[in-house]
């Protein structure tokens, strides 16, 4: 059912029913490390490139989430995923392997959600009984397309962020045991001039306000409705941007937690990752590892999941264009009544 | 004694000057790195041409001969020398003559690195 103009509200919830975290070394030494499936120490995962690493981390990723529930790929009739990469490489390539019907998207780091969302909508309109979301990223794969090589050594800016090597996938029924999907929110492109590709927190923060004033108002709730709002990935710079929007604009965050997955991912003090974590794998690995388990074990009932992507390319920034930014909103609940 | 120091503390405060340069051009211009290199080149080749490096050099050593301004002095430097030399065909084949060593440093370098070590990025 369609809340307002952007807001589906599912009437019966689809279920996540399993899912699974994958990450590289330093997100497995950061705060969250403890809450993932696998750690990987080496990069390259034993893989031949960056790429390939990537790719196998978002198989290895969505293949647990299927094993958990006690399942295989082929009974999945769905896999909805997408990455950071030229012509999503990591999900396409993936699919290859899995041979199970697929949807590429992409939305950059809001991928997460868009995804998870989609997955949503396949499962509770039926054409799907059970469909798979994933996504990943990695920091070396990120940093050849989108920044400098890395032996190029170039500075980098305290508003930059560092791209999460990782992935995370969720599976999704009608029915089942885990956090149901209650809502979804479509961001819009917000574009408020950011030209510079090293902060792109503050190019994606009004995406992210944006979305959630019109969440709450498309359901007619208050932040403390919520028992933690989280962003995806805005880092420092974005997130207390974001903050402020807020007390502009006199949405009431402070009813409830506000945080981002981006600070959440690392630990700031001892790990060098200048404004904070980003990248598919960012929202993906801290919302399926870290906040769904948080919700199973019954800290968290309600939250809403706002992942939020930068959407230049590389070619855009050369041509000087201003980055357009957007945010996708899940809305997951836990235990209790519908 | 002050004699020993000073070059020094010349060729530290010169060629700090120049990194500061860099640094601004990269943090408040938001040149890209690139840009910031190769505008660093060009006030180099361009304060050879008007005679003024060879001066800074006497004067700063090292920090003016180790920052990227150097390769531009080096390169208007070689087309120079050889014009005077070899006529007009000299500014041609005089830009590489001063910088040939330390671009094929480069390159024979970056070969045997290569074959050493995985890239990383």
């Amino acid at each position: 059912m369609k809340l307002g103009k952007q807001t589906w509200l599912f009437q019966e919830p689809p279920v996540i029913i399993s899912r699974a975290a994958v990450v590289g070394p330093d997100e497995g030494e950061g705060p969250l490390g403890k809450d993932f499936d696998i750690i990987h120490d080496d990069p390259f995962v034993g893989e031949k490139s960056w790429e390939k690493a990537e790719r196998k981390l978002l198989e290895e990723a969505a293949l647990l989430a299927v094993q958990k529930a006690d399942m295989s790929i082929d009974q999945v009739d769905l896999f909805i995923g997408g990455d950071l990469l030229n012509q999503i490489i990591s999900a396409t390539f993936a699919s290859r392997t899995f041979g199970i019907p697929y949807l590429g998207v992409f939305g950059a780091c809001s991928t997460s959600m868009e995804s998870l969302a989609l997955a949503a909508l396949t499962v509770s309109t039926k054409f799907a009984d059970y469909a798979l979301a994933g996504t990943s990223s990695h920091n070396s794969t990120a940093e050849r397309q989108f920044r400098y090589p890395t032996e190029y050594g170039s500075q980098k800016p305290p508003t930059a962020q560092n791209t999460a090597t990782g992935a995370g996938a969720a599976l999704v029924a009608r029915k089942g045991q885990g956090p149901r999907i209650t809502c979804a929110t479509i961001g819009k492109i917000v574009d408020m001039g950011i030209t510079d590709p090293f902060n792109m927190g503050a190019a994606m923060a009004p995406a992210a306000a944006d979305t959630i004033k019109t969440h709450l108002a498309d359901r007619g709730v208050s932040p403390g409705f919520y028992d933690l709002i989280v962003t995806g990935d805005l880092g420092a710079v974005g997130s207390t941007m974001v903050r402020e929007l807020f007390a502009h604009s006199g949405v009431p965050i402070e009813e409830t937690t506000y945080d981002d997955c981006g600070l959440l991912l690392y630990d700031r003090e001892k790990q060098q990752v200048f404004a904070g974590g980003s990248g598919c794998a960012c929202s993906a690995a801290v919302t399926y590892g870290h906040l769904l388990k948080r919700m199973e074990q019954g800290e968290l009932k309600r939250i809403l999941v706002v992942a939020t992507g930068s959407l230049q390319s590389p070619l855009t920034i050369q041509q000087k264009e201003s980055i357009p930014g957007i945010a996708h909103a899940v809305a997951l609940e836990y235990g209790g009544g519908q | 004694m002050l004699d020993t120091i000073m070059p020094f503390v010349w060729a530290f405060l010169v060629g700090g000057a120049i990194c500061v340069l860099g640094q601004l051009m990269f943090d408040v211009l938001k040149l890209t790195p690139a840009h910031t290199m190769v505008t660093l080149v060009v006030i180099g080749a361009i304060l050879d041409g008007i005679g003024w490096y060879d001066p800074l050099i006497k004067f700063a050593g090292a920090g003016v001969t180790v920052p990227i301004t150097s390769f531009g002095n080096s390169l208007t430097h070689g087309a120079l020398t050889e014009l005077r030399m070899s006529g007009f065909n000299g500014l041609f084949s005089g830009v590489y003559h001063y910088t040939s060593a330390g671009i094929t440093a480069a390159i024979v370098f970056s070969f045997f690195a290569a074959l050493l070590v995985r890239p990383k990025g």
